[in-house]
C-alpha cells in the first residue's frame, strides 16, 4: 500500500474554511504531503465511524506537515477481520493507523476463534472512554428505589445485540440483580433497542453515554423513561465510582450493594468488572504498529495531546464523544492494560455463563 | 391548524437558508459528486459521503448539509444509468427497474426508459419532501405503531410479491425465492451467531453474502454473458428509437400511478428497519397489479420503470422520518449522514423537530431541490449516454467485467468478494437458463434476514405478553395494522397466483431435452437438503428453526417439481432452458467459453493482482475475441486503467492484491 493523492481533497480543502489553528507538534517526524489512513475495522455507519471521522482532521491539523487523513473503513467478521488485517500489516512509518473498540476487545479475551491478533504487539497512542446508563419505563421505575427486590417478579425484555457483544456487560449485571431479562437477539444496533423500548415492546434498555443524551434525555424529560443505573467510571486506582457524566444516577456497584443477593465481589463480581472495563473506559483505542519508531510514537501522542488540549475541545467533543477522558501516554497504555487482560477465571465463568444461559458457544 | 401555524414560519426560514447563492452552490457540487460516484454500481452514496466528511467538519452547517444531502439525494437517481442500460442493479434502490427498464434499452429504446425513470424519481422526491413537510410534525406516534409484528407483515407483504414474478410456475417462483432465503441465512446467525452452511476456516463466508455481490451475479452477469455471445449491441440493431421526450409523456400519462408509487415509497421509506430493501419491489408488485394490459411486463413495459422509480426518491425523503427524528438510520448513507450532522454540530433524534424545526426543513427541501437538479441534468445526458447500447457490446464488455469486479470487491476488500462474485454469476446464469425466476430470489436474499429476526423477535415478545394474559398477547400481535397488512398480502397473493401467468419477468423461455433442467433441479434440492441437515445440527434454537423451515418447505417443491418432470414431456414449461432453442441457443459463441474470459480475470487477478490482471485480460480480450488492433487495444485498455485508478484514487479505495503482491512489495496502484 502506497501513497495516495486526493485529487478531489484539494478541492474541497479550499471550500472547507478551518475553525481551529494549526497545532504543530513533534519535533523529529514529518509528515508533510503524505497521506494517513486511519482504519477502522466497522461499517461506515456505526459509532467507531463517528469518533474516527471526528478525530481525523483533527488529527490532520495537529500532526507535524499536516497530512492528510483519510478514514479507511473495513469491516468483516465483527472486526476481527481488520484487526486480523492490521496485525499482519507491515506498514509501520506512521501511515496506518487503526482504531479499535470494544467489540474488538471482548472477541480477544473470549477467545474467538477468529482472533489472530494480539494486543500486546501493538502501540496504543489514544484511547478514549464512555460509559452506560440503563432505564426503564415509568410503571416499573415507580417500583425501583435504589434496590430492585420490588422488580423481581417482572418479566423484562431488551433487545439485544448478542450476548458476546458489549451486551454482555448489562445482562449479566441485571442477572446479577436477580433480574428476569430476557434477551431479544438480533437487532441491528442499540438505536433499534431504543426504539423497541419507546414501542413498549422492551422493558427495559441501556444506552452508551452520548446516545443516551442525545436520545434518551428527551425521554426522560417527557416522564416516558426513567434512569435505572449506570455501570460506573473508574478512578485513578481502579475503582469503581460514579460516572462524571451522570453524577445524580446511582451506578450498578451501589445498586447491588443495596439488592440482597447481588455480591461486589466473588468470581460473579469480578467477572463483570474485568468485562465492564474491557467495554467501557477504554472502549476506543488507536494503534500503531509494535515496529513503529519511538519518534513517530511521540509525534502521535503529541499531536493527540494537543488535540484534547485544545479550548475548543470540550465543546466540540461533548455531542460526540461524550464527556470522558480521552486518554494519551501513560494513561492510554493503563486503560489498554486493563481493558485486555482479563483473568483466566473471569474469562471461564463469562465462557460458562454464556453456554449455560443462552446457549452461546464460541467455537 | 396548529399544524400549518408550527410549519410555515420554520419552512420560511428554512427556504431562506437553502436559496443562498453559496448554499445552492454546495448543493450543486454535492450532487456532480454524488452523480459521478453513483453511476457506479456497488459504490453508491456511502462512498461519496465517507468523502466529503472530512470536509465537512468546521463548514457552517447550512453549507455541510447542503454538501451532503446533494450527495445522498441523486444516488437512487444515478444509479439508474446501470440498471437500464447494463442491466446492473445500480443498488438495492433500482433492483426492480432492471426488469423492464434493461428490456427497453435492448430495444433501443434506453433514453425513453432513462427519461420516464428520472422524470418519476424527480416526481417522487417532490411529492414526498412535500408530504414529509407535515407528515414529520406528527409521525413519531405513526412510527412507534409499527412494532415488530407489523414490521414482519411488511416483510411478508414484500415476499408476496414473488407471487406475482414467480413466472409461469408458481413452484418455481417459491424455490427460487426459498433459495433466496436460504442463500440469505448462509454465514453467522444474526441471533446467536451460530455458523449456517459455512465455516470459520473460511472467515469470508462466515459474514454472508452481501447484497451487492448477489444483485451483480444474479442479475448482471447473466446479462452481460449472454449480450457477449450475441457479439452485438445492447439495442437490437444498433438503432436508437424512441428518445428522451418520449419518456416524458410517458410519465405524464401515468402520472396517477407515479403519485401512488411516490406514496408507496413515502410510507415504506417512513418505518425504520425495513430500509430501502422492499420498496422497489412492493411499488413494482402494484405497478403490475394494477396494469390492465399486463403482457408487456418484464418485455420493456414504460410503467414498470415509472412506478418504482417513482416509489425510491420518494423513500429517500421518507426515510429522513427515522433518520432525523428517532436517530435511527433508514440506510447505509443516512448512517453516515447521521454522523456528518453530529460533526456540524445537530444530533438526531426528537430534540431536532422541537429545537430546530428550520434545519430539518433545510434538510428536507434540500432533497426536494438536490433531486430537481440530479434528475434534470440527469434527463439532459440521457439522449447521449443511450448511445452507449448503439456500441458493439464485445468492446463494452471488458470494461464491465472490470467495474462489477471492482464494485464487487468493495463490499468486503478481500479475494472472496470475486469468488462469490462468479460463483452466485453461475447460479444467475443457470437460473436464467432454466426460468428460474430471478426476482424472486433477490426478494428473498433481501428479505431473509428481516423475515428470520422479526419473526423470532416477534414470536419472543408475544410469548412473553400470552404470559401475561391471553388477551394482552392477542392485542399485541392482531393490531389494525397488522389486519390490514394481513388483507393486503392475502389479495397480493390471490391476484398475483391469478394473474402470474400473463407476467413473464424474464420474457418466454422454449423448452428442450429433459435431463438438463432436471440435473439443476436436482443440484438444488441437494442444497436445500444439505442446509437441512446442517442446520439440524446448530445447537440455538434461535439459529436453527428459520433455515430448517424453510429449507424444508424448498424441498418439498422441489420433490413436486420432480413429479411434474417424470410425469410431464418435454415440451412442459417445466424443462424451460434458454439453450434449447431460440437466441442463446443460436449465439455465435458458446456459454462457458465465454464465462471462461470472465475466470481468467478473476484468476489473474487472484495471481497478479488487479491491475496487471486487468492489462493481461484487456489484451487478451480485446485481441483474441474483439479482434482489434493493438494501438487500438493499447488506446482503450489504457484509458480504461486510468480511469479506475483516478475513481479508486480519489475514493481512497485498494484494489484486489494477488499473490504476487505477498511475495514484493509494489507501488500502488500495482501493489
Amino acid at each position: 500500500m502506497g501513497t495516495k493523492l486526493l485529487p478531489g481533497a484539494v478541492a474541497f480543502g479550499l471550500l472547507a474554511s478551518a475553525s481551529i489553528l494549526p497545532m504543530q507538534a513533534g519535533a523529529d517526524a514529518d509528515f508533510s504531503g503524505e497521506t494517513i489512513e486511519f482504519v477502522i475495522p466497522f461499517s461506515e455507519s456505526g459509532g467507531s465511524a463517528k469518533w474516527a471521522n471526528f478525530y481525523a482532521p483533527l488529527l490532520s491539523q495537529a500532526l507535524p506537515g499536516e497530512p492528510t487523513v483519510v478514514v479507511k473503513f473495513m469491516p468483516g467478521a465483527g472486526s476481527t477481520k481488520g484487526a486480523n488485517w492490521f496485525q499482519n500489516n507491515r506498514t509501520d512509518d506512521g501511515t496506518v493507523i487503526f482504531g479499535t473498540s470494544g467489540s474488538t476487545q471482548f472477541p480477544y479475551l473470549l477467545g474467538d476463534p477468529r482472533v489472530r491478533y494480539d494486543y500486546n504487539d501493538w502501540q496504543v497512542v489514544l484511547a478514549s472512554g464512555t460509559g452506560g446508563v440503563a432505564y426503564l419505563p415509568p410503571d416499573l421505575a415507580a417500583q425501583y428505589d435504589g434496590n430492585v427486590a420490588n422488580l423481581a417478579d417482572v418479566d423484562f425484555i431488551y433487545g439485544s445485540q448478542g450476548a458476546t457483544r458489549l451486551d454482555l456487560v448489562p445482562l449479566l449485571a441485571w442477572e446479577m440483580l436477580g433480574l428476569n431479562v430476557e434477551p431479544v437477539f438480533g437487532i441491528k444496533g442499540r438505536g433499534d433497542g431504543r426504539l423497541m423500548f419507546e414501542r413498549g415492546e422492551a422493558n427495559i434498555d441501556y444506552q452508551t453515554s452520548s446516545s443516551f443524551l442525545s436520545g434518551v434525555m428527551p425521554l426522560v424529560d417527557d416522564g416516558k423513561a426513567v434512569p435505572m443505573m449506570t455501570w460506573g467510571a473508574l478512578d485513578a486506582d481502579g475503582n469503581i465510582v460514579r460516572d462524571p457524566t451522570f453524577p445524580d444516577i446511582p451506578t450498578f456497584k451501589e445498586v447491588c450493594e443495596a439488592t440482597e443477593g447481588c455480591e461486589t465481589s466473588g468470581e460473579a463480581w469480578d467477572a463483570w468488572k474485568a468485562f465492564f472495563v474491557a467495554g467501557f473506559p477504554a472502549q476506543k483505542m488507536v494503534f500503531l504498529p509494535g515496529s513503529t519508531d519511538a519518534e513517530i510514537v511521540e509525534a502521535y501522542s503529541a499531536a493527540f495531546d494537543a488535540i484534547k488540549s485544545d479550548d475548543d475541545f470540550g465543546q466540540t467533543a461533548a455531542p460526540v464523544l461524550g464527556v470522558y477522558p480521552q486518554m494519551t501516554r501513560d494513561e492510554a497504555q493503563g486503560a489498554l492494560q486493563s481493558a485486555t487482560t482479563v483473568s483466566d477465571e473471569a474469562t471461564a465463568f463469562v465462557t460458562t455463563w454464556l453456554q449455560e444461559r443462552y446457549g452461546v458457544t464460541l467455537n | 391548524m396548529d399544524l400549518l401555524a408550527t410549519a410555515l414560519p420554520a419552512l420560511n426560514e428554512a427556504f431562506a437558508l437553502i436559496l443562498q447563492p453559496q448554499q445552492i452552490m454546495f448543493l450543486l457540487a454535492g450532487v456532480l459528486l454524488g452523480l459521478s460516484v453513483g453511476v457506479f454500481p456497488g459504490l453508491g452514496g456511502i462512498a461519496g459521503l465517507s468523502l466529503v466528511l472530512p470536509f465537512v467538519f468546521g463548514m457552517d452547517s447550512v453549507s455541510g448539509l447542503a454538501l451532503m444531502v446533494g450527495l445522498v439525494a441523486v444516488i437512487p437517481t444515478s444509479d439508474t444509468f446501470a440498471s437500464v442500460l447494463m442491466g446492473i442493479p445500480g443498488s438495492s434502490a433500482s433492483q426492480a427497474t432492471v426488469l423492464d427498464g434493461f428490456p427497453m434499452a435492448k430495444k433501443g429504446q434506453a433514453a425513453r426508459a432513462l427519461s420516464a425513470a428520472f422524470i418519476s424519481s424527480l416526481f417522487g422526491g417532490l411529492l414526498g419532501a412535500s408530504v414529509l413537510t407535515f407528515f414529520i410534525l406528527i409521525a413519531r406516534p405513526i412510527v412507534l405503531a409499527f412494532g415488530l409484528p407489523e414490521m414482519l407483515m411488511i416483510t411478508v407483504l414484500g415476499l408476496s410479491m414473488v407471487a406475482i414474478l414467480a413466472g409461469r410456475l408458481p413452484l418455481k417462483g417459491v424455490a427460487a425465492a426459498g433459495l433466496g432465503l436460504m442463500v440469505g441465512t448462509i454465514g453467522e446467525g444474526d441471533a446467536g451467531g451460530s455458523l449456517r452452511m459455512a465455516t470459520y476456516d473460511v472467515p469470508y463466508i462466515t459474514d454472508g453474502l452481501k447484497l451487492v455481490i448477489v444483485g451483480l451475479g444474479i442479475f448482471a452477469v447473466p446479462e452481460i454473458i449472454s449480450l457477449l455471445r450475441q457479439d452485438r449491441a445492447i439495442a437490437k440493431d444498433a438503432q436508437l428509437g424512441a428518445g428522451w421526450y418520449d419518456g416524458i409523456r410517458d410519465w405524464a400519462r401515468n402520472i396517477f400511478l407515479s403519485i401512488r408509487c411516490s406514496i408507496i415509497g413515502v410510507l415504506v421509506g417512513v418505518i425504520p428497519g425495513l430500509g430501502g430493501s422492499v420498496v422497489d419491489w412492493i411499488a413494482y408488485g402494484h405497478t403490475v397489479q394494477t396494469a390492465k394490459d399486463k403482457s408487456q411486463f418484464g418485455k420493456g413495459d414504460v410503467r414498470g420503470v415509472i412506478g418504482p422509480e417513482s416509489s425510491n426518491n420518494a423513500k429517500e425523503g421518507g426515510g429522513l422520518v427515522p433518520t432525523l427524528i428517532f436517530g435511527i438510520p433508514g440506510s447505509g448513507s443516512m448512517a453516515v449522514f447521521i454522523g456528518g450532522m453530529a460533526l456540524l454540530g445537530y444530533d438526531a433524534g426528537p430534540q431536532l423537530i422541537t429545537n430546530n424545526l428550520d434545519i430539518t426543513y433545510t434538510i428536507v427541501w434540500s432533497l426536494a431541490l438536490a433531486n430537481v437538479f440530479g434528475a434534470g441534468l440527469c434527463i439532459l445526458l440521457s439522449g447521449g449516454i443511450a448511445r452507449l447500447t448503439t456500441i458493439r457490446f464485445t468492446l463494452l464488455a471488458p470494461f464491465l467485467f472490470m467495474m462489477i469486479s471492482f464494485a464487487a470487491f468493495q463490499s468486503g476488500q478481500s479475494l472472496g468478494d470475486l469468488v462469490a462474485l462468479f460463483c452466485v454469476g453461475v447460479l444467475g446464469i443457470l437460473m436464467r437458463r432454466f426460468d428460474w425466476s430471478r426476482p424472486a430470489f433477490l426478494i428473498g436474499f433481501v428479505l431473509s434476514t428481516q423475515a428470520e429476526n422479526y419473526s423470532f423477535q416477534a414470536y419472543q415478545i408475544a410469548s412473553s405478553r400470552f404470559r401475561k394474559g391471553t388477551f394482552e398477547g392477542l392485542e399485541y400481535i392482531f393490531t389494525p395494522i397488522v389486519l390490514v397488512l394481513l388483507v393486503i398480502t392475502a389479495l397480493s397473493i390471490y391476484y398475483g397466483i391469478k394473474q402470474a401467468k400473463q407476467i413473464m419477468p424474464e420474457g418466454d423461455v422454449p423448452t428442450g431435452a429433459k435431463r438438463a433442467p432436471l440435473v439443476f433441479l436436482i443440484a438444488v434440492s441437494a442444497y436445500f437438503l444439505v442446509s437441512f441437515f446442517q442446520a439440524t445440527t446448530i445447537s440455538m434454537v434461535t439459529d436453527k428453526l428459520f433455515p430448517m423451515t424453510i429449507s424444508f418447505v424448498a424441498v418439498v417443491c422441489c420433490l413436486l417439481l420432480l413429479i411434474r418432470m417424470i410425469r410431464s414431456p418435454e415440451t412442459d414449461a417445466v424443462f424451460a432452458d434458454r439453450e434449447a432453442e431460440g437466441e442463446d441457443a443460436d449465439a455465435p459463441h458458446g456459454l462457458w467459453a465465454t464465462l471462461g474470459w470472465f475466470a481468467l480475470l478473476l484468476v489473474l487477478s487472484a495471481l497478479l493482482g488487479f491491475i496487471l490482471a486487468l492489462a493481461i485480460f484487456f489484451a487478451l480480450f480485446l485481441r483474441l475475441r474483439a479482434g482489434l488492433e493493438w494501438s487500438r487495444i493499447a488506446l482503450l485498455s489504457g484509458a480504461g486503467i486510468a480511469f479506475l485508478c483516478f475513481l479508486a484514487g480519489t475514493l481512497n479505495r485498494d484494489f484486489p492484491p494477488g499473490l504476487l503482491q505477498s511475495v514484493v512489495e509494489l507501488p500502488w496502484p500495482l501493489g
